[in-house]
């Protein structure tokens, strides 16, 4: 166990190592820096001026140092200032993390909830006008793009209630700050929902096929019983699969709904920080999500091993 | 008798009914006015940028030594009115200007405002003192001011190499605060300290702006906001339905477009909404030091091929004005009249005259029906500079020039055209101050840095010294028609048009004037309330 333990974490550290390279060398190939961004918002190019401020920035720097001087402090727990509002990377990025992790977890909370008793549903009630009916929904919803429904849900509600569902960062009430979140989290979430529900019909329609389904209706288990009790019990894992998956998707659905609803999260943060090439913010946030889901993956392996001795054994 | 009384009793219901309406007028004290703002500015230091976005939100912590009048559309001469100022004066032969300073006013943070501070200031704007901006790109607006002197804590003198009357303009300008002398550049960028009507609370970049009352503030009684909190919202659909659904006081200054002003109109019937220039010129830059622009015939060429009306009725509706360099009148103070401008070729009204005209430069050049001449138009990855680029082409292929867009990216763009990167490019100038000396010195004299193109006539150079020193309005204003005719007829930036925007704000606020011939200077707020 101690050797595969000590293998995991060797290749954790090559894989972090390896991330941090790629986001490093592939921010500086983007042409345009955060020198020339700002002499751009001003108008003019001053090359005495110009040279100074890199040279204040440190992107003056060979790679290699600039490289060495970001690693080093982002293990010291020292991200650096941001080039543009002059605060600590950190004291800029973990505010807007709750935000993002709040949005992302209702959205998907809404796509289990939503995808998954209507893909029972439809699977169930296969070649019915629900089926259908549920299937048009479905399909829609792979087919609409989440900023453009974002736009819609935004201009309905104008329309038709004359209110705006945009972020609102001091709720007065529970209620009030749920429902900050929860339309966003529809809007980025119905896509996910539409393939939650398509892929639990499918696992669903090849297990309600099976024999111990048929062997369970005739020894006389009621239909709810058949349905949740066996069948979805092992239709279940392509679709919890695939809700991993979604999971990360869901940042790139994220940053337009963000922008749409106005929502100061992590993932329009990031936008705007590559806007500007804040260098700081980018590397640092990316390389803690990179932390985050390598971490995971890590602990995931451990418990795989601790479960299941053959892995430790086989790996 | 009877009609005797009648008449009295008419003349107390209109003293009654003038007494309410004068009653709904008087401003009222308090309130924040929430507002949206379309991007995240790059700072708070207004002395460090460029772009409007940081005068909206940090005009209100500042004062000037004199402002333009914030009641009146007009930017002109004579309503410039003191600020931290109480009075100026012109003396040695015009190359002095002395202003009496305001006693008692304080800084933010407590600290007497001084004489000190005014030359800290400019010291740091011309680059003579050791604390340093990061980007000074207003420089050049003080070429002529030798050094800045100070007689005790209130009085102070800008001391110039010679009379230059515009530079009571420029001190005017929303682009002229003065910044105190015990913080640092760099504070000042993160947490600007003023002596303005409202103090900075915090600035939460792509999130928000907060501004509290300045309960200290030197003018009595104002101002009459409590506060003022921007929230920042770069998508234009987004900010546009929360201003319709009644979540902003006030849509963000000159952002509505022509063609979204009808939604608004439409959505808010009782929003209130004005269309002004905004005195950005939307031109065109010619690299002419390489082939093909380097032949005067092609820029003339191209120059009369321009239906600039066109433009105008596709992107705004009509709502725009064809002019040369300067603001066209009757906004603009110092705009050709449009008998003169008709003289210049291109702006003829007769468009296929002068595309016939066009043409034969063209083949004198060597190109014609057979043989196109293939370019690039350059521009920035913007709607407002995509635009208007995609309808140059399009008119450029009516005298055998076809067009290619080349959409840059903003971090692009000035290093690309300064390397001369580029053929021909789709450009916006926009000026802070109406005012000839501001728009020719910044970008038509040689070695200037906004210059783009490098255009350089040392001829028309000494024309601008002339109409600078000039203090007789009428007479400065002929040279300076001749002026711009001539930057025309030169093709040095070929001027396409002048746009108008839109400014709209609920019917309860009230003290709103929104600027007709600069949008950078009518922020200070501090006559705004609101009535509800």
């Amino acid at each position: 166990m101690f050797a595969y333990l000590v293998r995991r974490l060797f290749l954790m550290l090559v894989t972090l190592f390896g991330i941090s390279v790629v986001i490093f060398f592939l921010l500086r190939i983007v042409p345009g820096n955060i020198v020339d961004i700002l002499f751009a918002a001003a108008g003019y190019v001053d090359p005495a001026d110009k040279a100074n401020l890199e040279k204040e920035l440190g992107i003056d720097q060979p790679l290699i140092v600039q490289y060495w001087h970001w690693i080093s402090g982002f293990l010291r727990g020292d991200f650096g200032y941001s080039y543009v509002s002059e605060k600590p990377a950190l004291q800029e990025i973990l505010p807007r993390i709750p935000i993002t992790a709040r949005l992302a977890g209702l959205a998907l909370l809404f796509s289990a909830s939503i995808g998954i008793p209507l893909g029972v549903i439809s699977a169930v009630k296969q070649g019915t006008r629900l089926d259908y009916a549920l299937r048009v929904v479905s399909l829609s919803g792979l087919s609409l793009p989440s900023f453009w429904l974002g736009l819609l849900i935004l201009t309905a509600s104008v329309a038709m209630f004359n209110q705006m569902p945009i972020f609102n960062p001091n709720p007065a009430t529970w209620l009030e700050a749920f429902a900050t979140y929860a339309v966003p989290a529809a809007a980025v979430g119905f896509r996910s929902a539409a393939l939650t529900m398509r892929i639990t019909r499918s696992s669903m329609l090849e297990v309600l096929r099976q024999d111990y389904i048929r062997t369970a209706r005739a020894k006389g288990a009621s239909e709810a019983a058949v349905n949740y009790q066996h069948a979805l019990k092992n239709a279940i894992l392509p679709v919890i699969t695939v809700i991993g998956i979604e999971a990360a998707f869901l940042i790139g659905g994220l940053i337009v709904t963000e922008t749409v609803f106005n929502i100061p999260g992590v993932a329009r943060f990031l936008v705007e920080a590559i806007r500007w090439r804040d260098y700081p913010i980018v590397q640092n946030l990316v390389m803690l999500i990179a932390v985050v889901v390598v971490s995971a993956n890590f602990i995931v392996d451990m418990l795989y091993a601790v479960f299941d001795p053959r892995i430790r054994y086989t790996d | 008798m009877r009609s005797v009384q009648a008449l009295a009793a008419m003349a107390a219901l209109s003293l009654l009914a003038f007494s309410t309406i004068a009653l709904a007028g008087e401003p009222k004290q308090g309130g924040i006015l929430r507002m949206y703002h379309r991007d995240s500015p790059g700072n708070a230091s207004i002395h460090e940028g460029a772009t409007y976005s940081l005068n909206v939100p940090f005009m209100p912590v500042f004062n000037n030594l004199v402002i333009y009048k914030q009641d009146e559309a007009q930017n002109r001469m004579d309503n410039i009115i003191p600020e931290l100022a109480e009075s100026w004066a012109w003396v040695n032969d015009n190359k002095t200007l002395t202003f009496k300073l305001r006693q008692g006013v304080k800084w933010h943070d407590g600290k007497p405002f001084t004489s000190a501070d005014v030359k800290c200031t400019f010291d740091m704007l011309m680059g003579k003192s050791q604390q340093k901006f990061r980007q000074n790109p207003r420089k050049s607006w003080y070429e002529q001011v030798n050094d800045v002197s100070t007689n005790g804590d209130l009085e102070v003198s800008f001391n110039l190499k010679r009379p230059q009357p515009s530079l009571l303009a420029l001190l005017a300008s929303g682009y002229t605060p003065v910044y105190p002398c015990h913080v640092s550049p760099g504070d000042m960028r993160t947490h600007p300290i003023g002596t303005g009507p409202f103090k900075f609370v915090e600035f939460k970049a792509n999130e928000s702006i907060k501004l509290t009352r300045n309960t200290d503030y030197w003018r009595k009684g104002r101002p009459y906001l409590d506060g003022i909190e921007f929230t920042i919202i770069p998508n234009r659909s987004t900010a546009i339905l929360a201003f319709v659904a009644g979540k902003f006081d006030m849509a963000f200054p000159t952002e509505v477009s022509i063609p979204l002003l009808k939604d608004v109109k439409s959505q808010a019937p009782n929003a209130v909404c004005v269309v002004e220039p905004n005195n950005v010129a939307t031109n065109i830059i010619v690299n002419s030091s390489a082939p093909p622009f380097d032949n005067i015939d092609i820029r003339r060429a191209m120059a009369l091929s321009l239906d600039r009306k066109a433009f105008i009725s596709i992107m705004f509706e009509g709502q725009g004005d064809v002019g040369g360099t300067m603001l066209p009148p009757p906004n603009g103070l110092w705009g050709m009249p449009k008998e003169m401008l008709e003289t210049i070729p291109g702006y003829g009204p007769d468009i296929n005259a002068n595309r016939e005209e066009a043409k034969k430069l063209m083949q004198k050049a060597g190109y014609g029906p057979d043989k196109h001449l293939a370019v690039k138009v350059s521009t920035r990855n913007i709607p407002v500079y995509r635009d208007p680029a995609v309808i140059l082409i399009d008119q450029l292929k009516s005298i055998y020039i076809d067009g290619e867009l080349d959409v840059v990216e903003t971090a692009n763009w000035f290093p690309k055209v300064a390397r001369k990167d580029y053929m021909l490019g789709l450009n916006l100038t926009g000026n802070a101050v109406d005012d000839p000396d501001q728009s020719f010195y910044e970008n038509y004299s040689c070695g200037s840095e906004r210059n783009y193109t490098n255009y350089c006539n040392k001829e028309i150079e000494k024309l601008f010294d002339v109409q600078s020193q000039e203090t007789d309005v009428a007479k400065r204003k002929k040279m300076v028609w001749d002026i711009d005719k001539k930057l025309q007829e030169d093709v040095a930036r070929p001027i396409i048009f002048h746009a108008r925007t839109g400014s709209c704000w609920q019917p309860y606020v009230k003290g709103v004037t929104v600027m007709s011939n600069s949008s950078y200077n009518g922020y200070r707020y501090e006559d705004v309330w609101m009535d509800k």
